[in-house]
């Protein structure tokens, strides 16, 4: 792939007719929507959610600062810490769990498996159905009333017990259980990819020097597969601090609160509970957490493509 | 993957005996049981009377088959305080999508076509604000948009969505085009240039019609995000344009009545029918477009 180079796709100099300078200007004119758009609905929100997380704001926005209360009081708030500690166990569970999965199943579909064409497939149809629906199909599966408990005591397995999504120290592992089985199919993708692109030459010759395949698969492949493992993070990094739809669809954040999380915090704070700045300094938060994974890898990817 | 490319990949080096070749199925198939279970579980009970769930076996295959769930899920189940089932939900979805998809789509085309073919100062920082928008949270921009929304006049409507969905479909949109564009022979516009023809001929006649892999991706990947879309559909929308996945979770999480598991599969299966059905019609597609979100540059 060759990259254009700078000035290669620009139109030449203007003659000076109203149509020649207009074809100047037109492409500027049609990126500008896009840009006019993303400037106010991203940046400029984001500005004024930062703003607010300043003031005083209640139902609806005000505009009197009051320094950095809201902060100290998010800080102070219990449903705050328990959400920042259900993130974080979430997160890392569910980072851990889909990459090592995913791995796994990819290693496994690349040693020339008949029939990996239906079986591709079936890991990834997952991705493409709403949190709400998988939420929805767990929610009643793990129900030890009507799901997995019940039929394993029909099944004569009487002593089986499994209580999670009812529990409050064990409800926030139902909600990895669904998010892995939602997501760890696309980490395969991206592994497999990997794996494909692999410089074939270096394993024939690690193989020609004895290498076991245990080896061969932890000296080589692995840390070949370096790129994915990184998008992978990425990912999995922001949909897990993104995650609403899911929480809500299992546990509603219950029982109690007991998996609260940032998403549901800032929607509750601010449009239920009518706190609008508490809520916005949640947001901010947020954003400033996801933004230290991304702005990094964005920057890298970024001068990398001006390297090529 | 065609063969050849296969000839070159890992497993070529690898040499496994039959024994292992037999515990790699058995893994790959266990992994398939774990992933089409809850797909297994959902239609089956969505074909049961609810007595036959209520005392029986989730696992097992329905003993008195009824397609009465679904009559109710899609038309007659209680949402909300109205009797409506999902029907008038769905319409909505298909009138937010369908523009939303559209313009979207449209949009991140020009804006590839611009960034690729016609640079000019600071468009990789333009284009690095751009991917910067894909990922935030969206949380952040809830409350304001909220406000804009009023004073639009748009609060509650269709049209609002479909706004909040192009906004922030916007960003992967062009990074898809850009991506693809970049790969795109530029001497071919120059050439083009040099015989006359100007900024939307070169766009219409040269650049489009070799698009078309890049058009699917782009339309399913929006198609996907917006129909499954629930946090713009709960914070901005009304009885009049509330989104099915909204509907869905009123439906499910509904604390009044009987709890009627068979209707929640029914309908859940319903919800996500559409991407479903394009999943299994274009699947290669929908991967390749996962895999240029997840990869930029």
């Amino acid at each position: 792939m060759t990259r254009p180079s700078r000035a290669s796709g620009r139109s030449p100099a203007p003659v000076g007719g109203v149509t020649e300078r207009l074809q100047v200007l037109l492409p500027k004119l049609v990126l500008s929507p896009t840009v006019v758009l993303v400037l106010v609905f991203v940046y400029g929100f984001i500005a004024f959610t930062g703003y607010l997380s300043f003031t005083g704001s209640r139902i609806l926005p005000s505009f009197e600062l009051v320094g950095i209360d809201n902060y100290v009081r998010l800080f102070s708030l219990r449903n705050w810490g328990i959400a920042l500690k259900n993130l974080a166990l979430f997160g890392v569970l569910y980072i851990a769990i889909c990459t090592a999965i995913g791995l796994f199943i990819a290693i496994l579909l690349d040693q020339k498996i008949r029939g990996e064409g239906v079986l591709r497939p079936i890991y990834l149809y997952p991705m493409a159905l709403s949190f709400i629906v998988t939420g929805t199909a767990w929610k009643w599966f793990l129900d030890p009333g009507i799901g997995l408990q019940n039929t394993m005591h029909l099944w004569g397995w009487e002593s089986f017990e499994f209580t999670w999504i009812k529990d409050r120290n064990l409800a926030i592992y139902t909600i990895v259980i669904a998010a892995v089985w939602q997501s760890s199919g696309f980490v395969m993708a991206m592994f497999l990819a990997g794996l494909r692109g692999i410089d074939y030459e270096i394993l024939k010759a690690a193989q020609i020097d004895g290498a076991s395949n245990f080896q061969l698969y932890r000296r080589i492949v692995i840390p070949q597969l370096r790129p994915a493992f990184l998008s992978a993070f990425v990912v999995l990094a922001h949909l897990a601090i993104k995650s609403y739809d899911l929480v809500v669809a299992l546990t509603a954040g219950g029982p109690g609160r007991a998996t609260e999380m940032p998403a549901t915090f800032m929607y509750s704070y601010t449009f239920t509970r009518n706190q609008m700045a508490v809520g916005a300094s949640s947001a901010v938060i947020m954003l400033a957490t996801i933004a230290s994974v991304i702005v990094p890898y964005i920057y890298a990817e970024i001068r990398q493509g001006r390297q090529r | 993957m065609s063969a050849a490319a296969q000839d070159t990949a890992v497993h070529t080096a690898v040499r496994t005996g039959r024994l292992a070749r037999a515990a790699i199925y058995a893994g790959l198939l266990v992994f398939a049981v774990y992933y089409l279970l809850p797909l297994y579980v959902m239609v089956v009970n969505s074909v049961k009377p609810l007595d036959e769930i209520r005392s029986g076996d989730m696992l097992a295959l329905p003993r008195a088959f009824t397609i009465a769930p679904w009559l109710s899920a899609w038309s007659t189940a209680q949402i909300g305080v109205e009797p409506t089932g999902l029907v008038p939900y769905f319409w909505n979805t298909i009138r937010m999508v369908v523009p939303a998809v559209v313009i979207s789509t449209l949009m991140g085309a020009l804006n590839g076509y611009v960034l690729t073919k016609w640079r000019f100062r600071g468009d990789t920082v333009l284009f690095g604000c751009l991917l910067f928008a894909c990922f935030i949270p969206f949380q952040i921009v809830l409350i304001p948009m909220a406000s804009v929304l009023g004073f639009l006049n748009l609060a509650g409507t269709t049209a609002g969505l479909v706004l909040v969905h192009v906004v922030y479909g916007l960003g992967f949109t062009t990074l898809f085009f850009r991506n693809y564009y970049d790969a795109f022979p530029t001497e071919l516009v120059k050439a083009a240039q040099i015989d006359g023809a100007g900024f939307f001929r070169i766009f219409w006649r040269i650049l489009l019609p070799s698009s078309g892999p890049i058009i699917v991706v782009t339309v399913i990947w929006q198609f996907t995000n917006v129909w499954n879309d629930f946090l713009f559909g709960v914070s901005f929308s009304d009885y009049d344009s509330m989104p099915m996945t909204v509907a869905l979770n009123n439906l499910v999480s509904s604390s009044t009545g009987v709890k009627e598991y068979n209707v929640h599969f029914a309908g859940a299966i319903l919800a996500a029918l559409p991407t479903l059905v394009v999943y299994v019609v274009s699947g290669r597609y929908f991967v390749r477009g996962l895999m240029a979100g997840a990869v930029k540059g």
